[in-house]
């Protein structure tokens, strides 16, 4: 058992696990690390020196224009988007679950990955292929499903079981709508929207990373206002309302912050599958918190991300969306976590 | 006790109907009296060919993939008291499409029938995988372990058989079909094949029941009463990976059926576990059929999956079903 490390006086003190800090701090090195590669590695021979060079400017020595072009123009947006995508998507995640109390909830769970898909699509087969209306059609697609499952399931107030419900409903709706799109479509377009539908940060151009990513940074720094009323969630319903929560207004409130997050990270890249439920449980363990912590989720949910898409364009020989690799090494990583935790517990 | 008994009654009468409705109605119009004298053995040779070749054979394989789907389904959720705990949970709808798309893009099958076995070997091998992997050491513990494991192996599998679909377009197309979840020329061969693993699950199924009320009560209850929770545990995931196996072989990994009926029977016919079992397995039944003859008249001249219409005619039942008062958690 690590000790909380108390900030400020003992009275009011707000507690961080010093477990947490560290694991925050050894991922936030491998996210750097990671970082420096993914600006480093490509087709075009940058040296490292350049890289920084390129990236910090003044102490190091100048750069040519199209060396700035490849690390700045080309690398820097999908790094950036790798690890702000990834650290929102364990956020939400980690909300979710958290409300929810069930590590099997994500996002996923009010439609969102199967919403933006179908209107991903319907841009796609309306709107003719522009990137305008697939990016439109998924964010409003996601955005409209979230709505409609809200709205259904609110009846007497956000009743957890009913949401969960609810949400699998329209979500194997949606599902059944998006594979029966697939069929009637062409074999050639089929393909090409369910690599976007497996999530992906090909797309992931300046153009469209720097707006998200702005979003995103913005809605982050919500977060730790959220921290305590998510503790409080934690301890159960009738609980939390005794420790005087406005039950009902916290949870919309973080439903939304959730919901958000996602919209703006399916928007660039697609639904990518499985940091929003993997991360939260990554992070857990390795902090050996009985709760979901937050920090090390988003944390986790960045390197996660990061490292998948490294995986995907230089170790991969084929091109597949980084959402394939990210599964994957989720999903390995997480059977190992579990395997060391059940030998631990014996 | 009568309201109670009404539905499950009011079901049983649909299974004939269902069962009717699936020989008589199709996308090649046979006439109702050439169908009977088919079915009496005779008739034009045509409605024959339809009924003996086509509407039989499928009409077996949607009672036995329903009856399937609804027994796991209701057994794994009493089992995980997991809401989104669908019987292809435990590695098996993963496992079986990995090893489709292994036998689609490499070994270059091209029929319904020949994927059987690929399909039953990689279910059985991933859930082995995941129970090997993350089976409960304390059972009195809720098997919350067991169920990461099965998403994150089954993410592993869901991952590689994306790739190997997305870098095949033949495969691609195949996998598409595959994964929407049909009774498509789906012969007695293909059925006979997994009626071992069916009858297995559903002789584990039986054997487990009793133990199920005792278990909802939670597990320190069940051990407290006398119930022998490792012998009931084994007995459940036998059940649950064998039913749902034998169900994805024939028909694909068509999750959303032992998703949706045990919660909706759930409500319908209250907390005994066994009630709910058997209830689940008749609705299964008529749920699959309905849906497979709905698919074969949607949308002339094709055919829409019935892995697809389940999602479309279950779906808003299970909505409006969780919005009256009386549904209730697990």
């Amino acid at each position: 058992m690590s000790r909380p490390l108390l900030l400020g006086s003992q009275r009011a003190h707000v507690g961080v696990d010093r477990r947490e800090l560290a694991v925050c701090a050894v991922l936030l090195v491998a996210a750097l690390g990671l970082g420096f590669v993914g600006l480093w590695a490509g087709d075009f021979p940058v040296t490292p020196g350049e890289v920084a060079g390129a990236l910090l400017g003044a102490p190091f020595p100048a750069v040519e224009p199209i060396v700035y072009t490849v690390v700045v123009e080309w690398h820097l947006p999908r790094v950036v988007a790798a690890l702000v995508f990834g650290a929102a998507l364990a956020a939400s995640g980690a909300i979710f679950q958290t409300i929810t109390r069930n590590p099997l909830a994500s996002p996923d769970v009010m439609g969102l990955a199967n919403g933006s898909f179908t209107g991903m699509l319907l841009g796609l087969v309306l709107l003719g292929g522009a990137w305008a209306g697939i990016m439109a059609g998924a964010l409003v697609g996601g955005l409209v499903t979230a709505g409609l499952v809200y709205v259904l399931a609110l009846r007497d107030g956000l009743r957890d079981f009913r949401f969960i419900v609810v949400g699998i409903g329209v979500s194997a709706f949606l599902a059944a709508l998006n594979s029966w799109i697939l069929l009637r479509i062409d074999v050639e377009t089929a393909l090409f929207a369910s690599a976007w539908g497996a999530g992906t940060l090909n797309n992931a151009t300046a153009g469209a990373v720097w707006p998200a990513a702005s979003v995103l940074v913005v809605l982050l720094l919500l977060l730790p206002w959220g921290v305590a009323s998510l503790r409080q969630l934690e301890l159960g319903d009738d609980l939390a309302r005794s420790t005087g929560l406005a039950l009902d207004r916290h949870r919309a409130a973080l439903l939304l912050l959730a919901v958000a997050l996602v919209s703006a990270v399916t928007t660039v890249a697609g639904p990518i599958a499985f940091v929003a439920l993997a991360a939260p449980q990554i992070a857990r363990r390795l902090v050996r918190s009985p709760g979901i912590p937050l920090a090390a989720s988003c944390c986790t949910g960045a390197v996660l991300l990061l490292g998948a898409d490294l995986v995907a364009q230089h170790v991969v020989p084929l091109t597949v969306p980084v959402g394939v690799v990210t599964v994957v090494i989720g999903g390995a990583y997480l059977t190992w976590l579990l395997r060391r935790e059940m030998r631990t517990d014996r | 006790m009568t309201r109670r008994r009404f539905p499950l009654l009011l079901l049983v009468a649909a299974i004939p109907a269902a069962v009717a409705l699936s020989l008589f109605v199709g996308s090649n119009p046979v006439p109702p009296g050439d169908v009977w004298a088919a079915l009496t053995g005779g008739g034009d040779p045509t409605a024959a060919y339809v009924v003996d070749h086509q509407r039989l054979p499928r009409t077996v394989a949607g009672v036995v993939v329903g009856l399937a789907l609804g027994v796991s389904g209701a057994l794994m959720q009493a089992y995980t008291r997991n809401p989104f705990a669908d019987p292809g949970l435990l590695g098996v709808s993963a496992g079986a499409s990995f090893a489709v798309a292994i036998a689609v893009a490499y070994v270059g099958v091209t029929q319904p029938a020949a994927y059987v076995w690929f399909a039953v070997v990689g279910a059985l091998l991933a859930s082995l995988l995941v129970v090997v992997l993350g089976r409960p050491t304390d059972p009195r513990v809720p098997p919350t372990r067991l169920v990461l494991t099965g998403v994150a192996v089954g993410a592993v599998l869901a991952g590689l058989t994306t790739g190997i679909s997305l870098s095949d377009p033949d495969a691609f197309e195949r996998m598409l079909t595959w994964h929407a979840g049909s009774l498509i020329d789906r012969g007695y061969d293909v059925t006979l094949a997994v009626l071992p693993l069916l009858v297995l699950g559903g002789i584990a199924a039986a054997l487990t029941s009793p133990a199920l009320n005792a278990v909802a009560l939670g597990r320190d209850v069940a051990q407290a009463q006398g119930v022998d929770l490792r012998r009931a545990d084994a007995l459940t995931l036998v059940a649950v990976t064998f039913l749902a196996a034998g169900a994805a072989a024939v028909a694909g990994p068509v999750a959303f059926v032992g998703l949706v009926v045990p919660h909706v029977v759930r409500w319908c016919v209250g907390v005994d576990q066994r009630t709910i079992l058997a209830v689940s397995a008749v609705a299964g039944i008529v749920l699959v059929l309905v849906a497979d003859v709905v698919g074969r008249v949607a949308v002339l001249p094709g055919e829409m999956p019935a892995g697809i219409v389940t999602a479309f005619l279950g779906a808003p039942v299970l909505v409006l079903l969780a919005r009256r008062s009386r549904a209730t958690g697990l």
